[in-house]
């Protein structure tokens, strides 16, 4: 037998004292953790399976489970961290480039956490939303930079195309195939609802959710998968993808096994085959043809839908999110390095790209001295956690934010970061019909809905603490924020004071 | 009159209704104290095919062909509750035979046991419908 040089990360612990023995744990686990022992009446356990995705610990009837962190641990070493050390078995026993799932859970620095808000006290009045009219729509698209008017002395009120949002929030791109058909339409029935949008990916749009195509932004990514005219014409905007947070300057890689049925006809790739995503667009490389393709789909779509163009947070950004917003582009996306993936490789995910704040607090200042941010809007994810990370993405120059992880949290996921392995517990990221049926889609948008409007309230409070009514009043107000532990170059480049200035 | 329904294209197999089930009509406050190291006989079953699972209860018909074919009068209709006096069971089972759905099962004592929505215990309303996780056992007006 084969020495196992890794032991297994977690541990099963069931109270015996509890267990009743009804083997739903045994049932709901895809991979096959627990399992029952007629001889001696009791449930065993196989720990090395376990991915600490809670499902069993979570549908227990007795609370007899807990999943724990092992604490078998591999001589102190402050030079060669654990995970290091497994990494280094796993590879000398797999011979290949390790996969992760979701995002980078590496203890970087979250920028987020040292920014603090402002609120009113003695000078100036707070509001209560309780009791005040409160803003919170935003319009993404172009703004005319100019008032102007017709010969008659009137106003011309003919503006670019625009996206109406109730909160500055969407849900962001995940494609049907890394994500289940449940989870698509637990996303895409909560944007209906909430007045908000959610994003297709680059798998295509599965023809039963054309009718939500109101609340749809579909991408056009370097794969082209599923795009065609009536995929164009049936959303609200379309995305260029050209690069994702988790894994910037790599394309993508859905493994053929999942190419089955529906995620085939919608990608419009044979049953089987790898959808490979390749790194660039194999038209673009430059900025002129990144408008050759932003205009193609403009002419696609008669000029009546928005473009984005979303693109990993890199060292560059800021110039980059310039040669965007010239390129005609409306609304130019901004991916942080923490943001989520369905799988990356390991080394690309946890090191490649840079945090979403400077990289936000950058572009936008970039675009104002250009004097060309009404060209474009800005909308950021890659890790916005709650309502006050919105807020502070706000204040510090942004007109929406996407979200992702925590959408699929309040789907169910526990960021087991398995997800590369298809055996998602929670019939999120899997295409096995067994579990794609466990995400009951009208649970999932009640709960996103619920979700949204909890952070919808939060957004509000928090603008109303600092007096201000409307979202538009806030964008870009970075007085309104304060930096701590940050370093004088930190803080120049976020354009905050320090806490106490 | 609201009745228990099942939506088998959301039902896991999990099982859960059983146990909840088991333990609603158990008397006990504790379902460890109510459950563990016994044989359960919940008032409803999962039927699982190997790829369709299905949880089968009582339909509370409106003309019931257990009611009817009770020769010691102990299945009634009660408000439309479909109810069991099970002092006055004989155990024949002509119900579990008549029942289309295969909705009633005995116990250990052989006494005919079946579904009364959970109105005649403590917990008041369908434990099952509680305890699915995944709305596949709904209680409603159809």
């Amino acid at each position: 037998m084969r020495i196992e040089y890794v032991y297994p990360e977690f541990e099963v612990v069931r109270n015996e004292a509890r267990c009743i023995q009804c083997r739903v744990c045994e049932r709901q686990c895809a991979n096959e953790v627990h399992s029952f022992d007629p001889d001696t009446g009791l449930m065993l356990s196989d720990e090395s399976k376990c991915v600490n995705c809670q499902r069993c610990v979570a549908l227990c009837p007795t609370r007899a489970l807990k999943i724990v962190k092992s604490d078998c641990a591999l001589r102190e070493n402050a030079n060669w961290p654990q995970g290091l050390i497994k990494e280094i078995y796993k590879q000398a026993n797999s011979g290949g480039v390790l996969l992760s799932s979701m995002g980078n859970p590496n203890p970087l620095p979250v920028y987020w956490d040292k920014i603090l808000i402002n609120a009113s006290q003695v000078t100036n009045p707070s509001i209560d939303p309780l009791r005040e009219p409160m803003e919170t729509r935003v319009f993404l698209g172009k703004k005319p930079a100019k008032v102007e008017r017709d010969e008659g002395d009137g106003l011309k009120c003919t503006l670019a195309p625009q996206l109406t949002l109730a909160m500055p929030v969407m849900f962001s791109a995940m494609s049907y195939g890394s994500i289940s058909y449940n989870a698509h339409e637990s996303l895409a029935r909560a944007a209906d609802a909430l007045g908000i949008y959610y994003n297709t990916g680059e798998g295509g749009l599965h023809e039963d959710f054309y009718r939500y195509g109101q609340n749809t932004i579909v991408q056009v990514a370097s794969g082209r998968f599923g795009v065609h005219k009536d995929y164009l014409a049936a959303g609200a905007a379309i995305e260029i993808k050209m690069g994702q947070g988790a894994k910037p300057g790599i394309g993508g890689h859905l493994p053929g096994a999942k190419i089955v049925g529906d995620i085939s006809r919608t990608r419009m790739i044979s049953e089987g085959t790898d959808a490979i995503s390749p790194a660039p667009h194999h038209d673009i490389y430059s900025i002129e043809d990144l408008r050759q393709l932003v205009y193609s789909l403009k002419e696609a779509t008669e000029y009546k839908k928005p473009i984005i163009v979303k693109v990993a947070a890199v060292h560059n950004i800021a110039a980059i999110a310039g040669g965007i917003a010239r390129s005609g582009a409306d609304i130019i996306a901004i991916d942080g390095f923490r943001g989520g993936t369905g799988a990356a490789p390991t080394r690309i995910r946890d090191n490649v790209g840079i945090p979403i704040e400077p990289a936000l607090a950058a572009v936008d200042q970039r675009l104002r001295e250009e004097g060309i941010r009404n060209q474009t809007s800005l909308v950021v994810g890659g890790s916005i956690r709650s309502a006050a990370d919105v807020v502070k993405a706000i204040a510090l120059g942004a007109d929406a934010c996407y979200i992702a992880t925590a959408a699929l949290l309040a789907l169910g996921c526990h960021l087991c970061r398995s997800c590369h392995t298809g055996k998602c517990n929670w019939g999120i990221a899997t295409q096995r019909p067994d579990l794609v049926k466990r995400l009951n889609p009208d649970i999932g948008s009640e709960r996103l809905i619920r979700l949204m409007t909890a952070w919808k309230h939060e957004i509000m409070e928090l603008m109303g603490g600092m007096g201000i009514n409307s979202i538009e009043s806030l964008r870009g107000n970075r007085l309104m924020l304060r930096g701590v532990n940050l370093n004088e170059k930190e803080l120049e480049i976020l354009g905050i004071s320090h806490a106490g200035e | 009159m609201k009745r228990i329904f099942v939506n088998e294209k959301w039902c896991l197999g999990c099982r859960l209704c059983e146990y909840y089930c088991a333990f609603a009509n158990s008397g006990e406050i504790n379902m460890v104290k109510a459950l563990k190291d016994k044989p359960i006989y919940p008032r409803l079953r999962v039927e699982d095919d190997g790829g369709v699972t299905y949880a089968v209860s009582c339909r509370h018909c409106t003309d019931p062909l257990c009611v009817r074919s009770c020769i010691a009068a102990a299945l009634s209709v009660d408000a439309g509750v479909v109810t069991i006096d099970r002092d006055r069971c004989v155990s024949c089972y002509t119900c579990i035979l008549v029942c289309p759905y295969g909705a009633l099962a005995h116990d250990d004592a052989g006494v005919v046991r079946k579904c009364e929505l959970c109105l005649n215990n403590a917990i008041g309303q369908p434990a099952c419908v509680a305890g699915c996780p995944n709305r596949a056992i709904v209680y409603e007006e159809r």
